[in-house]
Formats: C-alpha cells, sequence, structure tokens
C-alpha cells in the first residue's frame, strides 16, 4: 500500500499534508481511490466555507458510487482544485499530487489528532 | 457462503477485483472499468456469465407449459434457434424475473434465467407445474444446468470484433454462426452459440460444458480478448438501455411500468400468469432515459421532479461512451420524449433531458 509518510490521515481514507504557511491540503487516499474505481465526478466545496471537523466537504464519484470527503480538522475552506472538475481521473493517476482542497485550520492543534502513516495502514489493512 | 463459477482462479490470476453480486464471487472490473467499457465499444470483450442459470426446458408438453409461464408468446418461435425476451410474472402482474427463452428445437427449449433469482424462479417453476399438472398431464422436464455434472458455463464476447475472434479461436463454428441474424442461437458440437448479449454491440453468447471453460477462456485470452467485469457490464447495459431485474423492476413493479410492454404479449387469446392482473391495472408511469445536463451523477432513487409529477431513477450512472450522466427512469404519464426535468442530488437540483431508453448502439450515441 503507497502511504507516503511524510502526510497525516484519517480514517475516513483523507490525507493531510501541513503547509508552511499555517494551511492544510487535503486529499484521498490511493487506498480511497482504489476502492472507489474510476472517478468521474468530483463536487469540491465553495471557498470561505467553514467546516466542522469530520463534516461532508467534498463528494468524489466513481461509475460505481459517491463517496463523501471529510473535513479532517474544523476550519475554512481557502482553494480547491479546480484541475479535477475537469479531470477527475487525476486522482486514480496520482491520489497523492491530486488535492481537492485547502483549510485554514481553527486550530492547528487538531492536527496533532490526524493519524501517521503507520496508524493508517493499520486501520486501512483491517 | 459466496457461490465460484469455473473461471473463478483465471479471473484472480487475472488480478480481477472480486465483488459478491448476488452471492457469486464476480470480478468487477480487471484494472478499469472504463478502459474495459471502451473496449467493447471500440474492439470486443469477453465476460464470464456462467453465475447466470441455463434451465433446459424438454418434453412434449414443454411448449404448452411455457405458453403458460412466460408472458411473451413463446408461439412466435417458428425458426428453430430464435431467441426470445421476456419475463416470468406472478399472479400480481409482478416480475419473477427477466429472462431469455431459446427455441432449440421441437419439445427442446432453454431458458437463460438471472444468477441471484435462479433458486426462486426454479422453485416457482416447478410449482406451477406441479399446480397445472394436478388439472391435466403435462409431461415436461426442467433441468438447471448451472451445477452437477452436466454444468454449463456461458461466455459472452461482445464487440464490433467479436465475431471474428471467436471464429479464429472456435473456427468449426464459423460456418453455422454466421448467417445467424440477432436474437438466434445454433449448436455446433460442444457449443451453443448464440447472437444475444447485454452491451447493444455485436457478438456472441457461447454456452459449452463448464469443463471446457478455461480452454475457450484462455484461447479468447490470447486471441487479444480483453475480459471484462461487471462494472462495465452494467454501463455497457445501461448504455443499451437494457434492464437489471432487482433494479429497474422486481417483483412489485408491473412490466408495463418499467419499459417491458414490448415483452409482453396481451393480445393473443392464450391465458399466462400475470395476464389477468396486467389486464385490470394498465399502465401507470412510463419507462424512459434521462441525459443530466448538469454535471454530477445519476443514481438509482434519486426523485426526478417533472410538470406531471414525481418520478424515480431506477438505473443511473456515468456514461463513458457519452461522457455524461445517464439514467434510466419511471416517470409520470403525460412526459414527453425532450423534456427538462429536475433531479436532486444530495442538496441540489439538476437539470436532465428526457430521452428515450437507449443511449448507444453499435458504438453510436443516439442520445
Amino acid at each position: 500500500m503507497n502511504v507516503p509518510s511524510h502526510l497525516k490521515y484519517t480514517k475516513s481514507h483523507e490525507w493531510v499534508h501541513a503547509e508552511s504557511d499555517g494551511t492544510i491540503t487535503v486529499g484521498i487516499t490511493e487506498h480511497a481511490q482504489d476502492l472507489l474505481g474510476d472517478l468521474v465526478f468530483i463536487d469540491l466545496p465553495e471557498i470561505g466555507k467553514e467546516l466542522a471537523a469530520e463534516q461532508e466537504a467534498a463528494v468524489v464519484e466513481s461509475v460505481k458510487a459517491a463517496a463523501d470527503v471529510y473535513a479532517p480538522v474544523a476550519g475554512t475552506v481557502t482553494e480547491v482544485n479546480e484541475e479535477l472538475a475537469d479531470a477527475p481521473e487525476l486522482v486514480n493517476q496520482n491520489a497523492y499530487a491530486s488535492w481537492l482542497f485547502k483549510m485554514k485550520p481553527g486550530n492547528c492543534g487538531d492536527l496533532d489528532a490526524l493519524l501517521d502513516a503507520a496508524a493508517y495502514i493499520s486501520i486501512s489493512a483491517e | 457462503m459466496t457461490q465460484k463459477t469455473v473461471l473463478n482462479d483465471a479471473h484472480r490470476r487475472l488480478g480481477a477485483k472480486m465483488v459478491d453480486f448476488g452471492g457469486w464471487d464476480m470480478p468487477l472490473h480487471y484494472g478499469s472499468q472504463i478502459e474495459e467499457h471502451h473496449a467493447v465499444r471500440r474492439d470486443c470483450g469477453m465476460f464470464d456469465v456462467s453465475h447466470m442459470c441455463a434451465v433446459d426446458v424438454s418434453g412434449p408438453d414443454a411448449k404448452a407449459f411455457l405458453l403458460r409461464l412466460i408472458a411473451n408468446n413463446v408461439d412466435k418461435l417458428t425458426l428453430p434457434g430464435k431467441a426470445l425476451y421476456s419475463a416470468m410474472l406472478n399472479e400480481a402482474g409482478g416480475v419473477v424475473d427477466d429472462l431469455i427463452v431459446y427455441y432449440v428445437c421441437d419439445g427442446q427449449y432453454r431458458i437463460v434465467i438471472n444468477a441471484g433469482t435462479a433458486e426462486k424462479d426454479l422453485a416457482w417453476m416447478a410449482a406451477r407445474l406441479a399446480d397445472w399438472q394436478r388439472e391435466a398431464p403435462y409431461a415436461v422436464a426442467i433441468m438447471p444446468r448451472r451445477s452437477g455434472e452436466n454444468a454449463l458455463a456461458i461466455i459472452a464476447v461482445q464487440g464490433p470484433n467479436a465475431r471474428a475472434r471467436v471464429w479464429q479461436v472456435l473456427p468449426e463454428t464459423r460456418a453455422a454462426s454466421e448467417a445467424l441474424k440477432p436474437f438466434f442461437s445454433v449448436t455446433v458440437g460442444d457449443y451453443f452459440v448464440a447472437t444475444t448479449g447485454y452491451t447493444g454491440e455485436d457478438g456472441f453468447e457461447i454456452t459449452l460444458p463448464a469443463s471446457h471453460a478455461e480452454k475457450l477462456w484462455q484461447a479468447l485470452f490470447a486471441a487479444g480478448v480483453r475480459p471484462i467485469g461487471l462494472g462495465a457490464r452494467d454501463t455497457l447495459r445501461l448504455e443499451a438501455g437494457m434492464n437489471l431485474y432487482g433494479q429497474d423492476m422486481d417483483e412489485t413493479v408491473s412490466p408495463l411500468d418499467a419499459g417491458l410492454a414490448w415483452t409482453i404479449d396481451l393480445v393473443a387469446q392464450r391465458d399466462f400468469v400475470g395476464k389477468a392482473a396486467l389486464l385490470a391495472r394498465p399502465q401507470q408511469k412510463q419507462f424512459l432515459g434521462l441525459v443530466l445536463l448538469d454535471k454530477g451523477v445519476l443514481r438509482a432513487h434519486q426523485k426526478v421532479a417533472t410538470a406531471q409529477g414525481a418520478g424515480e431513477i431506477t438505473s443511473g450512472t456515468y456514461s463513458p461512451t457519452l461522457q455524461q450522466s445517464i439514467a434510466l427512469a419511471r416517470l409520470p404519464l403525460g412526459v414527453a420524449i425532450g423534456d427538462t426535468v429536475t433531479v436532486e442530488i444530495r442538496d441540489k437540483l439538476l437539470s436532465a433531458r428526457v430521452v428515450k431508453p437507449c443511449f448507444v448502439r453499435h458504438g453510436k450515441s443516439l442520445a
């Protein structure tokens, strides 16, 4: 399973990258895209939207099913990856390079509660 | 416990992602569902459909039995090999299953029923036969061929190049199958070759002894025929506007409301199970196609708002050929082809255009 060690994870299969400017970048893991299969549509959040931790932020749809993408922590959406609106398959091709949205966390300490790579591997191997 | 077809190991060796489908462990895809879909539209692909159940119905009264059991009229089967799509109904007019009947020769029919409904269907057929045998003698034998000594496997090869690849691998079937029109079948040695399918493309469904299936599968693979999983099977059938049992119709749905009126013969004098119920309760809904005009994906059970009232999507997906979302839906009478309707997806109201429930045929978009 490809789970880069420099990222943080959630049990709902999001990856989180903490940026130097205090924002976080969020995508779905390679394991998540593999479970879904070919993605055909991504519904991104609105910039400026305030989200609670674990609130639905985006929707990724494959030919097979729709899946919610959750806010890893509470915060405000600052940017979305518009490129994915026309090319959702980029997430299948490279899940860790194809981010969905960026957030400004309400409390940067919340990031400490996220999973590291080893913990994510152990829960997603179950 | 999930059941396995004789090709289960072959699927696993090809790296298939396996899923439970109606109690059967089947390949969902072998890598990319969308690429498999395009392969069938542009070249050809093969499907293991051995989870479906072939049932041989034979005997001097086989025809009389089927005339009463099935909603379409097997009297229409006058030429040997001819196939007929139809349904078995219950007394209330609900669909027990949809099926294909092949007329092999006098006193010999083959019916292919769905995987997940096979046990129920066989019990239904046996019970009807027993009922009717109490009124009059019916000399009929019903023999399911999915397991045991005489087990059959079914491999569907579909796509514009399907025939050529099959003839390359099974040259002995060429002479007999070359002239077959759509919806016919012919027996060549161990192979029962039919021009039926579930994709809207040309091709064959080949029924053969289960013991020969692996060899044919490998030979077709070596000839360049790509294996196709159930994922692409669903998007292909939806583009072709073909119903899926359990989704587009079931025991609670009248075939007249599920786009199956064309497979029901209410004209002939003969009586069949469910006929009285259909005559008493005419069509209430129309079964039509939707093409989503906005971005998103239509899915089963989404609500449709029309000027004539509410409807519901029964099957929806993303169409790889049209590159937009399509659906089959039950809509109020009075909705017309070309109307724009509204579909509620999560908290959004999106626009869709009403079309005939057939989106792609022979690789060409009709929508």
